[in-house]
């Protein structure tokens, strides 16, 4: 077996923004809902995350369902968050989650969550991404400059129960409609066929790629890269961190250069986060600028 | 010493696949600090008659005999594939690859049961695929659905001299199979970790405690997937599993090796 053999971090010293993680509560109906919440600090702490970007959809399906939520489970969902946020500091940040089918609900949530320290929109399977719907929470967005993490189902090539999931064409028409706000298209690695999405964005440059999800399709990397550019790419993981490492280690071998991963890990969501959203970072970065260089 | 259990050569039918050549996974193997792998051929899971991919698996494969060992396919319900079989044999594998899924055999099928007994006699490990991919990203023209619980059970106890090594398996499957086997059928079956999810939700460390280290083996998935998730995987246990060891691939083959004199 391959033990562990150090103590640095998985993911190397560098900053490391997760943008695409979710945490558990007490009225979510899960009995191990600490335990999965400690997990995921615990391994981001191996792994060397700085700070998890993350989304609570409701009650995950308890009280109503997991990508349909009900406003109350939505606004119950957004204060879990947010309170996750306040306890563990700079290294969780918060997306406000909205269902779009409930149009003034979502935008009195995003107003408030903001208010309250969210630096995102999640907008989950709710509705379609093109529908005109979603414009409001888009103008929204642009005007607040924060970005919005879109579920996207690789080659949504049918419907599927639970759901009203959207690809890469979808978002890539929603974007299109709104080209001063910034889309994350969420887990090219989450499912569906993400080679599809990827000529799909690839003219948009408002939509941003998540590489979380448990696909780790050989390839998957170099034609995101190809397709969209380094500048265009943000780190994640979602559901399964050991993929998101794995990716991690991944981009150190396919030829990018030092700026292109560092863009990745941070860079990127650096600049297309609101300022100020990631203090920790800040203060990392001036650190390491300011320390000696020391002599190999 | 770790040997990758679950890598292979040649091409995918569905996708095309960066560089599925054995002296890519040669070099691969090293950069990831594995020693070897075993090693089988990815078009043959897909062909009708796999005897020509066998071939150009053990010719690919001869210039590095102690880092690639050859894993041939054997279709058993395909005739004289008892004469394939002992031919495999005599060139001294440690295991073969079968596709019954891909086959479109059922559970109880009695040439994949035929199989497992012949390759019990025979000392072979008999290695089986639960999935090429996620499901939700298959080619329109990929029916064959994932290896079943029940397709996985009746082979284990199809001989008690059988031993099964099964990969890319997930949670609910492995343990659907575990718990539904007897302890002494149990202990001829392994899993590759390649398809387990590390945290939050921990499966493969949950398996690790309840299952047993010694049920499961390390296994990539290459050139499907990225090799390096197996590594991250074990990188990320929790500290009471941490230091847990594995089963082997070599313990997997002598195991099989000694079924019979017992």
């Amino acid at each position: 077996m391959i033990a562990r053999l150090t103590n640095e971090p998985l993911g190397g010293r560098e900053p490391l923004i997760e943008v695409h993680a979710h945490f558990l509560h007490a009225r979510c109906g899960r009995k191990d809902w600490r335990e999965r919440n400690a997990s995921r600090l615990r391994a981001g702490e191996r792994m060397g995350i700085t700070v998890h970007i993350a989304s609570i959809l409701g009650t995950w399906g308890r009280t109503s369902p997991v990508y349909f939520p009900s406003p109350d489970d939505v606004s119950l969902g957004n204060d879990e968050m947010l309170a996750l946020q306040e306890q563990e500091g700079d290294r969780v940040r918060s997306y406000v989650t909205v269902n779009p089918n409930d149009g003034e609900h979502a935008l009195a949530e995003i107003e408030r969550c903001l208010a309250r320290g969210a630096v995102g929109i999640k907008l989950a399977a709710s509705r379609r991404a093109d529908d005109p719907l979603l414009d409001p929470i888009a103008t929204e967005a642009a005007h607040r400059r924060v970005p919005i993490l879109q579920h996207v189902w690789q080659h949504r090539r049918r419907d599927w129960p639970g759901q009203e999931a959207s690809d890469g064409v979808e978002l890539a028409r929603l974007a299109a409609r709104h080209p001063d706000a910034s889309f994350i298209l969420a887990h090219i690695g989450g499912g569906g066929d993400w080679q599809h999405t990827l000529p799909a964005i690839a003219g948009v440059p408002n939509v941003y790629v998540d590489l979380s999800g448990s696909g780790v399709d050989r390839g998957m990397l170099d034609r995101t890269v190809a397709a969209v550019g380094a500048s265009r790419m943000l780190w994640g993981s979602d559901l399964t961190m050991e993929t998101g490492l794995a990716k991690l280690w991944a981009l150190d071998v396919i030829g990018l250069p030092a700026e292109d991963i560092s863009a990745i890990r941070w860079g990127n969501a650096a600049r297309i986060f609101p300022a100020g959203s990631f203090p920790g970072i800040a203060t990392r970065v001036a650190a390491e600028r300011q320390a000696p260089v020391r002599a190999s | 010493m770790t040997t990758d259990v679950h890598t292979w050569i040649g091409p995918y039918p569905f996708r095309d696949v960066p560089h599925p050549d054995p002296e890519i996974l040669v070099r691969v193997l090293e950069r990831e600090g594995v020693q070897s792998a075993w090693v089988g051929h990815l078009p043959s899971a897909f062909w009708r008659d796999p005897s020509t991919g066998n071939d150009a698996l053990f010719r690919a494969l001869e210039r590095w005999p102690d880092v690639l060992r050859p894993l041939p396919c054997i279709r058993p319900d395909w005739p004289e594939w008892e004469r394939s079989l002992r031919a495999i044999a005599d060139r001294h594998v440690a295991a073969v690859r079968a596709y019954p899924s891909q086959w479109g055999f059922g559970p109880q099928e009695r040439a994949m049961l035929d199989l497992a007994v012949a390759c019990g006699e025979m000392r072979l490990v008999l290695v089986l695929t639960t999935r090429f991919e996620d499901a939700r990203q298959r080619h329109w023209m990929d029916s064959a659905g994932d290896l079943s619980g029940a397709a996985i059970r009746s082979i284990v106890r199809a001989s008690q001299h059988v031993h099964v090594l099964v990969c890319a398996a997930g949670r609910a499957l492995i343990e659907e199979v575990h718990w539904g086997l007897t302890p002494a059928e149990r202990a001829r079956i392994w899993w590759d970790i390649s398809w387990l999810w590390g945290p939050p939700e921990d499966d493969l460390a949950h398996l690790l405690r309840t299952c047993g280290a010694d049920r499961f083996v390390y296994g990539s998935a290459w050139p499907l997937r990225l090799t390096q998730t197996p590594r991250a995987n074990l990188a990320l246990l929790p500290d009471d599993v941490a230091t847990a060891t594995l089963a082997s691939a070599e313990e997997i083959a002598k195991a099989a090796q000694l079924a019979v004199q017992r």
